[in-house]
């Protein structure tokens, strides 16, 4: 049975969104080929390609050998030969292996061409904690590659998005780094399956996830959520939260975010990432530079803490919740 | 538990003893067994040698410039023309080139301007040329990376031949010894047998990898490992540049007929260091060098042809204008070379210059300009 026939019509679960979306892509464009590990007959450990290899063939949907620095070096290849390859990278702990391929060949080869060559490779990553996994399944290594010119980097958080995002992504000429919140994966929201509608946000803008007035909490991925909640209940307290779900990582949308900024004057980013040289880093010193005189107090950061991805049974101490966002909104009141 | 002395020392103790390599040249530049059937003509040899003594000229020249500082660096493939000539001649215009960072012969075959391959060396681009345009990928410099950019490239042919059955190109694909050495190769050369990728491997096995040599390198010689991953596997002698040529012609007939991948070992030599910066004489001995020296491959040619009077004066005297013409064309393209605007990588970066990117190339340009 497929994931997509198991929630109601109308409401799909983000993992299920994702699977529309390539679906979609591939029938809108042939040169889109999925290749990954057991994402043919098993559809992916998550299940995000379920049924697709039914629907368009195992040379389409090829169930690549394991072999992360082959699954993304042959996709450049593919890509030289006019395809649109859509790698998937098992779990985010995985994707080491295949970095050089990533970081030294697919973010440079059109910088090194001149801009005589396109690269539209799209590498899905399952990124993130909070499912109890072992190690090497629930890191947060997007900073690794924001630091790289010449990728894209781009994380859905909610259903919807997850459908559009995915198109957006494959469609793009650029390579991209795209990354699914795993614990997301069964988060349900009203979905309309098709193309991506023309007001929808582009890949590279951010998007307000709940306007607000007094502080902006900036998340991704599996944190938009926990702001998300984290605006609820500071409602309740009186206080009104915006939430920016920055969508694109790389590159940032600071004219989105200092909007905002002008509008609150105190700003929370939460991510998953140690904050130590994460993403959070930059978003704090650009926004110090950009808006200084309009900041009430420093940039506040919510991330992980600066150790290895602890055990399961640890897990729900490091990763931010509702409580540690709530903690450093009440520290932009402190100054 | 296994004894420690019971493992097997030899490849012969494995049971995979290396094949003697093809040869159809002697060293004395005599044919050998099997020349006539390999359609060895008076015609093919002398474009093989014309291509191979202006391909040694190129490389002394950019040699030189490095010496002279035109060049950061250079990395000479003085002593591989015949592995690269032959085999690069036996494949089809329209067949895909993977090289590695040595292929300079291989690439003069395919048309580059010299402009174009120096300008990585010397400064002015990170690439240098169009490798849609001559069917020539961009040089790599991490170690056997182009061996799985090689296979996912084939892996599209394979599929456009799925649709279009008309479709019958190969992709040949050059690395070294060292670089077998590489987790990349061998996902690559797994991944090409399993899948069946229309796609010939090209190892120039030149004996050193930097000063590390052949043989420790490697328990079994590398045909005998590609066997092992399923491939069709041939060794020849890569200072003869007639069975280069036939071998290469050979696996791509089969190749290109819907054969599995092929792998050549090319057994030659690098006569030069690893780069300019490199010092040879602090890991090999001069005799080693001495001994293939006598091998070189452009004088067995030349032997061949002075002994089968299948080269007069009047090709030799041509041939020697048009290397003069050469040498000096590189000189002057070199000195040409300029570096390009920076602004120019900011465009580059991503297929639309982004926000951020246009901020920070306009960033540069007024701070430049503010020295103006």
């Amino acid at each position: 049975m497929s994931t997509t026939a198991e929630v109601p019509a109308g409401e799909l679960t983000l993992g299920a969104a994702l699977n529309a979306g390539l679906r979609q892509a591939m029938a809108d464009d042939e040169s889109v080929i999925l290749v990954g590990e057991d994402i043919g007959a098993l559809g992916g450990v998550f299940r995000v390609t379920d049924g697709l290899r039914a629907e368009f063939g195992d040379h389409r949907v090829i169930d690549s050998l394991l072999a992360e620095s082959g699954i993304v070096g042959t996709a450049i290849g593919l890509a030289l030969r006019g395809y649109r390859p859509v790698c998937e990278i098992q779990f985010d702990g995985f994707v080491y292996p295949a970095f050089d391929q990533i970081v030294s060949q697919l973010a440079k080869l059109r910088a090194r061409s001149g801009g005589r060559l396109r690269i539209p490779v799209t590498i899905r990553i399952p990124c993130g904690g909070g499912i109890g996994a072992v190690e090497h399944h629930s890191e947060s290594n997007e900073a690794y590659f924001c630091h790289t010119a010449g990728l894209r980097v781009v994380a859905c958080a909610s259903p919807a998005d997850a459908h559009w995002m995915i198109q957006q992504a494959i469609a793009c000429d650029d390579p991209v780094i795209f990354y699914e919140p795993k614990r997301r994966y069964w988060d349900k929201a009203p979905v309309e399956p098709g193309p991506v509608p023309a007001d929808a946000p582009a890949l590279d803008q951010a998007r307000i996830a709940r306007a607000g007035a007094d502080v902006t909490v900036i998340a991704y991925g599996p944190a938009v959520r926990v702001a998300l909640d984290a605006a609820t209940v500071a409602e309740s307290e009186g206080r009104s939260l915006e939430v920016i779900d920055l969508r694109s990582l790389s590159p940032l949308d600071f004219g989105t975010l200092t909007a905002s900024v002008r509008k609150t004057g105190r700003v929370v980013v939460v991510h998953e990432a140690p904050t130590f040289c994460g993403l959070g880093a930059e978003i704090a010193a650009e926004i110090t530079e950009r808006c200084f005189h309009l900041l009430e107090a420093p940039v506040q950061r919510v991330g992980g803490w600066n150790t290895p991805y602890p055990p399961a049974r640890t897990e729900e101490h490091y990763l931010p919740d509702l409580d540690r966002v709530l903690d450093a909104v009440d520290g932009t009141y402190q100054y | 538990m296994t004894d420690l002395t019971d493992v097997p020392k030899t490849p012969a103790d494995l049971g995979v003893a290396p094949e003697p390599p093809m040869r159809l040249l002697g060293e004395d530049g005599e044919l050998l067994a099997g020349a006539a059937d390999a359609g060895i003509t008076a015609e093919l040899t002398r474009g093989l040698y014309r291509d191979m003594v202006l391909a040694r000229q190129f490389d002394q020249d950019a040699f030189n410039l490095q010496r002279q500082g035109e060049l950061g660096l250079w990395l000479s493939c003085r002593g591989q023309e015949a592995a690269q000539v032959g085999s690069i001649r036996a494949v089809r215009a329209s067949d895909h080139v993977f090289p590695s960072y040595r292929e300079h012969a291989a690439a003069l075959c395919r048309g580059l301007e010299p402009a174009e391959l120096l300008t990585q060396w010397r400064g002015t681009a990170h690439g240098g040329w169009d490798p849609s345009g001559y069917r020539f990928h961009l040089y790599s410099l991490v170690l056997s990376t182009q061996l799985l950019h090689a296979t996912g490239y084939a892996l599209g042919v394979a599929a456009d031949r799925r649709r279009e059955p008309g479709v019958d190109e190969i992709v040949l694909c050059y690395f070294g010894d060292g670089a077998a050495s590489q987790g990349d190769a061998n996902e690559a050369l797994n991944w090409a047998a399993v899948t069946g990728a229309p796609l010939v491997f090209f190892c120039q096995n030149n004996q050193w990898a930097i000063s590390t040599p052949s043989a420790a390198q490697s328990r079994t010689p590398l045909h005998v490992r590609a066997a092992g991953f399923g491939l069709t596997a041939t060794v020849v002698d890569g200072n003869d540049v007639l069975a280069v040529h036939a071998a290469t012609a050979a696996a791509a007939a089969r190749v290109r007929a819907g054969g599995p991948p092929e792998f050549i070992e090319a057994i030659t030599y690098r006569m030069a260091g690893h780069s300019t910066s490199d010092d040879p004489t602090r890991y090999r001995d001069a005799e080693e060098v001495r001994r293939w020296e006598e091998r070189d491959p452009v004088t067995r040619v030349r032997r061949l042809l002075d002994a089968r009077g299948w080269a007069g004066e009047e090709f030799h005297t041509a041939l020697k204008e048009e290397a003069t013409a050469l040498s000096e064309a590189t000189r002057a393209a070199c000195r040409a070379l300029a570096p390009p605007p920076l602004e120019d990588t900011f465009r580059h970066t991503l297929v639309e210059e982004t926000a951020a990117l246009r901020a920070e190339r306009e960033r540069y340009t007024a701070w430049r300009e503010s020295f103006a």
